[in-house]
């Protein structure tokens, strides 16, 4: 066994690179392992995609940030040791990403020049943060705006993708009243594959699973309507919640700290967007699978899909109205009664006139007609 | 649009209005028939009849003497549906939340499988009604494009609620979005068709009851 796994250690390759840190076949295996699972590909597939990523030149990626807050650097950065999630990082070659690397000024923009240069075609494009289309001085880098950075990075790239709700669909700096003119990854960028990765910030195992997906077969994983991975995507947080018998009973907690809240129950009146937010984090959860939001206690609030921030209060529930007032619907109150009084002076006046033009009947007109 | 911005636009401006257009309606509705008036009373009545509208207000709720035999489909599937609809209405949990946030009141809901089950009831004895109004000759006769309008508005939010919860066929984001729709509809134009019944129910029966008790008949 020993000897097949020195045999398939190739010079430049992610293998070489696993074996140099000491991790072992087995540790490899079994992150493949899980990986397969994240994707919910066969448990088959787990032996393939160690071969496959054993074997893979370390992928050249250059991570370009626009309006954003790092959030979701800061995500990905969490996939701690022990688990084997950082090892992502040793499988590409992160030539570009101002948060991370060591370069600045022109040593940092020469890096993403060159890198594009030498992998023309191949480099897989990673964007966090929306891109301004107001004044293209909201989000300038090296001198160059943030439009004509990614049109120009997009150019050479095997495909992007679009992490964090910002880069896939303007995330909170297109909330209304959108003041730069943020837009998407994806309403820039036409002649590309995007996978578009949400969430405010997406959970790190996600992250990390499609770039697995991307170094192993070499394509972009099946997407829904909304360029998310099926995989991660395909259900709601409330489809996979542990709390959902509880709505299913009619069971909710109506404070956050009240005996129901505190015994689990479904924290759909305090406005848990669940049900219509489609992300992973019930199932892989967050922090070395400690918890997700729901979990600590609070509802989810949608981060993942496109323009939650304005898809009302956060804390209303689901069913309730996102702006009805009891001043509107005095107001419309009003408005009935004036048409009712309208329409009441129309009745009466028809009905005043109907008895003014009645014209009185005798036995004679009657007689008078028989004739 | 996706799915959560038209889900967005049917809880937020698109139920402004349809709230606005119903509140407005039943208010003109009720003005209207109101201020028709009637003609003074002038004879003396012929019993002494306290509370003979109030008594009518309940008793017409059960069916006449013989008509439960004579007509078991109409009168079995209308007690059904009109249940059903109403604990769907006023008991699921979500259901009283959006009526607390209109009016501040809360009161207790029911189990949601109790309240599923009476959504289907609900649904079967609609379906049971349409087929007899389609099937009796007389009711056919009777009807016309109101009824079968108001028909199919009660019928959608009931057909689309238990579609987004069982999340049949379509994403319940836009399930939720078109049971939303659906309930907008109906509420636009309740005041409007035989719908009205909702409100002007009471007031006919308590009428019919009081102007008969002054006529001699009992209630």
């Amino acid at each position: 066994m020993k000897k097949t796994q020195k045999t398939e250690i190739l010079p430049g390759t992610v293998g070489e690179g696993l074996a140099q840190r000491g991790v072992t076949r087995r540790e490899f295996l079994q992150y493949c392992t899980s990986l397969a699972a994240l994707l919910a590909l066969p448990p088959a597939m787990a032996s393939v995609m160690a071969e496959a990523i054993s074997k893979a030149r370390r992928q050249s990626v250059i991570w370009l940030s626009f309006q954003e807050c790092t959030g979701c650097t800061e995500s990905i950065t969490r996939s701690h040791s022990p688990t084997l999630e950082n090892l992502i990082f040793d499988m590409i070659s992160l030539d570009y990403h101002h948060t991370l690397q060591a370069a600045s000024g022109e040593a940092a923009e020469h890096a993403r020049l060159q890198s594009m240069k030498d992998n023309e075609g191949k480099y897989l494009l990673i964007v966090d943060g929306s891109i301004p289309m107001g004044n293209p001085g909201y989000s300038v880098i090296a001198g160059i705006s943030n439009h004509d950075m990614l049109v120009e990075t997009a150019k050479g790239a095997a495909a992007i993708v679009a992490v964090g709700t910002c880069a896939t669909y303007g995330g909170i700096p297109m909330a209304d009243p959108n003041p730069t003119g943020a837009v998407s990854v994806s309403d820039i960028v036409k002649d590309k594959p995007i996978i578009n990765v949400p969430g405010c910030p997406p959970i790190p195992v996600v992250m990390t699973g499609v770039l697995a997906h991307f170094l192993t077969f070499g394509g972009i994983p099946e997407l829904d309507a909304l360029g998310r991975p099926k995989s991660f995507y395909g259900e709601t947080i409330h489809d996979r919640c542990y709390r959902r018998p509880f709505y299913d009973q009619g069971k909710f907690a109506e404070t956050f700290d009240d005996e129901a809240a505190r015994n689990g129950w479904c924290l759909f009146k305090l406005g848990c967007k669940g049900p219509v937010t489609h992300n992973a984090c019930a199932t892989t959860k967050w922090n070395d699978g400690t918890s997700f939001p729901i979990e600590s206690g609070h509802g989810c609030i949608g981060c993942s899909e496109p323009k939650f921030w304005d898809a009302g209060p956060f804390y209303k529930a689901l069913s309730m109205p996102v702006s009805a007032t009891t001043a509107m619907l005095g107001a419309s109150v009003a408005a009935g009664a004036a048409a009712g009084v309208a329409i009441t002076w129309h009745n009466r006046s028809t009905k005043a006139a109907a008895k003014a033009s009645h014209e009185t009947v005798t036995v004679q007109d009657l007689a008078r007609e028989e004739k | 649009m996706n799915h959560l911005e038209l889900l967005t636009f049917a809880r937020g401006n698109a139920l402004n209005w349809a709230l606005m257009l119903f509140a407005a309606g039943v208010v003109l509705r009720l003005f209207e028939i109101f201020s028709l008036g009637r003609k003074a009373d002038l004879s003396k009545p012929r019993a002494n009849s306290p509370g003979s509208g109030w008594r009518t207000v309940f008793t017409r709720s059960l069916p006449a003497e013989g008509m439960l035999k004579r007509d078991p489909v109409t009168y079995i599937s209308g007690y059904v549906f009109h249940l059903g609809l109403f604990l769907a209405i006023f008991f699921l949990a979500p259901h009283i939340e959006f009526f607390r946030s209109m009016t501040g009141l809360r009161w207790p809901n029911l189990p949601t499988p109790l309240v599923d089950a009476s959504v289907v009831a609900a649904m079967v004895a609609l379906g049971v009604l349409l087929a007899h109004r389609l099937n009796n000759p007389v009711k056919r006769m009777l009807s016309g494009i109101g009824d079968y309008l108001a028909w199919a508005v009660t019928f959608l939010p009931l057909l689309t609620g238990y579609m987004a919860y069982h999340h049949l066929f379509v994403e319940y984001t836009l399930m939720l979005a078109l049971h939303l729709f659906s309930v907008e509809l109906l509420l636009v134009l309740l005041p409007f068709t035989k719908l009205f019944h909702t409100f002007s129910l009471f007031i006919s029966r308590w009428y019919n009851g009081d102007i008969f008790g002054r006529k001699g008949v009992a209630s």
